[in-house]
């Protein structure tokens, strides 16, 4: 179990929706509970996971590597090849914990073709544990555009009204970007034949060759931006980073309660992990150069900026929140370009923040969507009369997301705007407003929606929670107030993977001198001689031509 | 060429294609003599024709296996016959594409009356056709085994006798593939006139003199424009492509299918015979002609596909688009030096094309039943409910078409971008990969229709046992090709001669 058990929390969901398949589509009921009781293993099996992992908390590399460098197609050179990092860890547990949940808030919303919902459910379970668990650039790229299939499904199926058009736009997006994505891989797994001789997607042989691209006389700096750019798209697509973020709110408007949680919880999550787990390692020296990293800066901040204020204007309380998701998203990204530990473990813990909160945020308007099939906000007013439990839990799940001290939001926003003011204090200033418009958004929407007097009749009969909606919320609140009082923890567990990270995107590869100004000294105190001794190698042994494998 | 005699090998490497035509005549004798209510007989002795042919080509590959230096392949019948692993691989995918042809078509020819026995005999004798042309080494040989292949599928798209669209359709495919014939024609006649041979061997030996003397030798340049018009002809490429939409329409949906695997992996297999073992030499002059035609198709078919509300039309410009791809592979397969991967990518891709694509024409054969033709977009509305298995299986046909992993029809991109990126084609590729973007659009529309659209009929779907068991199969590949590649990409590696990549197996131990 040990040695397994990052396959076995991959798959258990998928197993789960293979049984599934076998069950007549007519018994709801025992579709629903055996969906349920897959989806609680999944989470359940994956708690063993935590006090494996925090023993090994601050030992280097990946942890639980299961499977071999090219034990899947030898001949392309793809493994198998599963592991985690602290990073990895905690997004895989926040999957896990929102599949859960996103699968618990189902049972009463999806009426229709109920079996197929599961099943797709389930497979689209498996692959998002598997593009944070891949070691292998080939195995993600597989994960990563599997995994767009049943999504697509459960906006296209399950959607609203305009469900065809968003479903279609969902997956056209993020397959234009992960399309580019794909020859940046191959490039990469080229450029590492070239220079060892060696075939392999194997992520850790990667980390070695690709930052010598742009010191290559052969490529160069222009070829590593392009490259640099090609994973970009695919990355800030996912996010979505500002311009490209037009997918997100109809998808998010279109799809049911629980596809929008695991939409903001997990999927735009799988972006910012692109940018942390291959951007910045592959590309240390195109990140700190000045222009590149000034334009992510920009792009983030415009986000957060832009993000807020759409969300003040929005009638509907699901485009609101998914907005308020461009915004949140854009301290993530500001959080992993600040380039310092301290904002990109912020940028981690905000990730899981966001999924919590913004994952609640949607159940809280699927909750109400479900008794009174209407989201917009002129149609509600005084709901905390009827519902006391409900805006409570409410109340609670804005505070936090609107980054209020002791809850989890204030802990990842703090820490990213501190890791940004290091760097430089013109970017913290411009995204600071973002908070305050964070709270005037989700306040306003918390007045008209639940203060006041009752003045819809429709509205005086709502059924407070059920027994199971509370069950849904309970994890998602403990996780809230845990991270907001107690975060020592998770920062251990990242501190790891993040220092190594940094101090790779900080030391100066070989060619990254002429950026030396962009290093703050306090940061860069830690170098670490061996990549800038092994693109030295590298630059003198490499042949000019690409030799070719094999002859006819 | 040695001897001038026939032996006995000569017909042992014959096997296949003679037992096929053996058949093909049988069923013909058969067919007169069974009653109108036992036609299956006549499927089913054209399935055991291919599954004899399939013996005849194992036997040649066990002695391939057997015989030292045999990679480089036998020759047959005075050097006009070449058996190789090249031959080989394409034999197979001939008889895997027919067999589930066959089985496609059974169900769908009663529903239409033309139940006749002449359907399955052209049918295999176009598969003769294709056999010659995969292993021709002589242009005389090739030639004839296009115009085998050539005229069967002319009849087959015009099966439908009583049908307009059919015999239409049938016409306009005679019209055009005999003027491209007789334009291919002209070019072979051409390079024998240069060359004074018609073996490719000969022609490659003869022209690389020829152009030693004068690169810009204008007869060649004229010989090899016009032969390469018939090929791109033949594979459908833009701006030969106009037949192939309306046939693609016209012609019985179990035909379509056939049309787009087989008859179109036998015009790759005759252009990559001419192009890389006759016309070698002129690859400065071909390679440029490719990368235009490439892009051209790539555009066009795409571009097109994107309006179209005809499954069949739709899915005919989607094989266009489809040669797009597969050209680039040659390109980059050509660039300084013969790259393998380039070449493995237009064979995985033919390998994998086979099974999904006459999987997604199945399930749009199924469609046709009582009075509902079935190839229209809106046929497919709502099939989910209507037959969940084989919607399911048309989602992961479309997706496969797509380039989705871990669908088979990913690797068949996988190694052509693969390749392009090694030989610097970086402008290429992206474009490859942005117009699969496109590519996606129009199989989603059929996937919305199916699952999201709204069934106009009742009932569930009747589905023959046949289809079923055509539709497992290419279910089946695409799946397991997909998931386990590792021994098909052997197969292409043992097909090109290369061994396992070195380094990973080094990696590996």
């Amino acid at each position: 179990m040990y040695n397994h058990i990052l396959s076995i929390i991959l798959f258990t969901p998928l197993v789960g929706a293979i049984v599934l398949l076998f069950v007549p589509r007519e018994n709801k009921e025992a579709i629903r509970w055996i969906a349920n009781i897959f989806a609680l293993g999944g989470f359940l099996i994956s708690l063993p996971l935590i006090p494996w992992f925090w023993a090994l908390r601050f030992e280097p590399g990946f942890k639980f590597i299961e499977g071999a460098a090219g034990n899947w197609i030898p001949s392309i050179g793809a493994g198998y090849l599963i592991g985690i990092d602290g990073i990895s860890f905690l997004l895989i547990l926040l999957t896990t914990l929102l599949g859960w949940i996103s699968i618990l808030s189902s049972w009463t919303a999806i009426e229709n073709r109920v079996k197929e919902y599961y099943v797709w459910f389930l497979i689209l379970q498996t692959g998002m544990l598997g593009v944070f668990m891949a070691l292998d650039f080939f195995l993600f790229f597989v994960f990563w555009e599997a995994m767009l299939v049943p999504m697509y499904l459960l906006i296209g199926i399950w959607g609203g009204p305009r469900k065809l058009y968003a479903a279609i736009k969902f997956f056209l997006y993020t397959l234009a970007g992960s399309v580019l994505m794909l020859l940046g891989i191959l490039f990469l797994y080229f450029h590492h034949h070239t220079l060892t001789g060696v075939y392999t997607f194997s992520l850790t042989a990667l980390y070695d060759t690709a930052p010598k691209i742009y010191s290559d006389p052969a490529y160069g700096p222009t070829i590593a931006t392009l490259l640099f750019f090609a994973f970009f798209f695919a990355f800030a697509i996912k996010v979505p980073m500002f311009p490209f973020h037009t997918w997100l709110p109809d998808a998010h408007v279109e799809a049911p309660t629980a596809g929008s949680v695991i939409l903001a919880g997990v999927l735009l999550k799988m972006g910012t992990y692109g940018f942390i787990r291959f951007s910045l390692p592959f590309f240390p020296d195109v990140l700190t150069h000045t222009k590149v990293r000034g334009w992510m800066i920009a792009l983030s901040i415009i986000a957060i900026i832009y993000g807020a204020l759409v969300s003040l204007m929005q009638k509907d309380m699901k485009k609101l929140v998914a907005y308020s998701s461009v915004s949140h998203l854009g301290f993530c990204t500001l959080g992993i370009f600040a380039l310092n530990s301290v904002g990109l473990s912020g940028s981690v813990l905000q990730q899981i923040n966001h999924g919590i909160s913004t994952g609640a945020l949607f159940l809280i308007v699927g909750v109400l969507y479900e008794r009174r099939h209407t989201r917009e906000i002129a149609e509600y007013g005084g709901i905390s009369n009827v519902m006391p439990v409900y805006a409570t839990i409410t109340m609670i799940m804005f505070l936090s997301s609107m980054g209020l001290p002791l809850l989890n939001g204030f802990v990842g926003e703090f820490t990213i705007l501190q890791g940004t003011f290091m760097e430089n204090w013109r970017w913290g200033a411009w995204a600071v407003p973002g908070v305050v418009l964070a709270a005037a958004y989700l306040l306003w929407l918390y007045q008209r929606v639940f203060f006041g007097t009752v003045t819809n009749p429709k509205n005086e009969k709502l059924q407070d929670l059920t027994p199971r909606e509370v069950l849904m919320f309970v994890p998602l609140l403990i996780v809230a107030f845990w991270i907001g009082l107690y975060p020592k923890p998770f920062f251990q567990i990242l501190e790891q993977p993040v220092n190594q990270l940094v101090q790779n995107v900080r030391t100066p590869q070989a060619g990254g001198a002429m950026n030396a100004e962009l290093r703050q000294p306090s940061q860069s105190n830690t170098p670490v001689l061996q990549a800038a001794s092994e693109a030295k190698v590298s630059s003198e042994d490499r042949p000019v031509t690409p030799s070719m494998k094999g002859n006819r | 060429m040695g001897a001038f005699a026939y032996n006995w090998n000569d017909y042992v490497l014959a096997l296949p294609i003679l037992l096929l035509t053996l058949f093909a005549i049988g069923i013909l004798l058969i067919d007169l003599m069974i009653p109108p209510e036992t036609k299956w007989v006549n499927a089913m002795t054209a399935l055991i024709g291919v599954g004899f042919s399939t013996a005849g080509v194992l036997k040649i590959q066990f002695w391939m296996k057997t015989t030292p230096y045999a990679h480089i392949g036998f020759q047959a019948m005075m050097g006009t016959m070449i058996v190789d692993r090249f031959a080989v691989f394409f034999f197979y995918l001939f008889l895997a594409g027919t067999a589930i042809s066959i089985l496609m078509s059974v169900r769908y020819m009663q529903t239409e009356h033309e139940n006749h026995g002449e359907y399955y005999a052209l049918m295999l004798l176009s598969v003769v056709g294709m056999m010659c042309m995969a292993s021709g080494m002589d242009i005389v040989l090739i030639f004839i085994g296009l115009e085998l292949m050539a005229i069967s599928t002319y009849v087959l798209v015009g099966f439908l006798r009583r049908d307009r669209r059919s015999n239409e359709a049938a016409l306009k495919y005679i019209l055009l593939g005999a003027f491209s014939s007789g334009i291919f024609a002209y070019g072979l006649s051409l390079l024998y006139g240069l060359t004074g041979t018609t073996n490719l061997v000969g022609i490659n030996h003869e022209m690389g003199r020829i152009l030693t003397q004068n690169p810009h030798h204008p007869v060649a340049i004229v010989a090899l424009l016009a032969t390469m018009t018939g090929l791109l002809f033949k594979v459908a490429a833009v701006p030969f492509h106009q037949w192939a939409p309306d046939a693609y329409e016209g012609a019985p949906t179990c035909v379509t299918g056939f049309m787009s695997v087989a008859v179109k992996a036998a015009g790759w297999a005759m252009l990559l015979r001419i192009l890389l073992w006759g016309l070698y030499p002129m690859r400065s002059f071909w390679v440029p002609v490719l990368v235009f035609v490439s892009i051209a198709t790539m555009t066009g078919a795409n571009f097109a596909a994107l309006t179209q509300t005809n499954t069949k039309r739709l899915l005919a410009y989607s094989s266009i688009a489809h040669v797009g791809y597969m050209l680039l592979g040659l390109i980059a397969g050509t660039k300084y030096e013969l790259n393998p991967d380039g070449y493995k990518g237009i064979l995985i891709y033919l390998l994998v094309y086979t099974f999904m694509n006459l999987g997604a024409f199945g399930v749009i054969t199924s469609l046709r039943h009582r009075k509902v033709i079935g190839d229209e977009l809106d046929d497919l509305n709502g099939l989910y409910e209507r037959a969940p298995v084989e919607a399911v299986l048309m989602l992961l046909f479309l997706l496969s078409l797509a380039g989705i992993p871990p669908l088979a029809g990913f690797y068949g991109k996988y190694f052509i971008f693969l390749s392009l990126i090694e030989s610097g084609h970086y402008a290429l590729a992206s474009l490859g990969v942005l117009y699969s973007v496109f590519g996606l659009y129009y199989y989603l529309k059929m996937a919305n229709a199916m699952f999201m659209g709204q069934p106009e009929e009742e009932g569930r779907l009747p589905v023959s046992w046949s289809m079923r068991t055509a539709l497992a199969i290419a279910a089946f590949a695409t799946v397991f090709i997909g998931i386990m590649p590792e021994r098909f990409i052997g197969i292409t590696d043992w097909l090109l001669g290369i061994t396992r990549n070195p380094s990973v197996a080094q990696l590996m131990h």
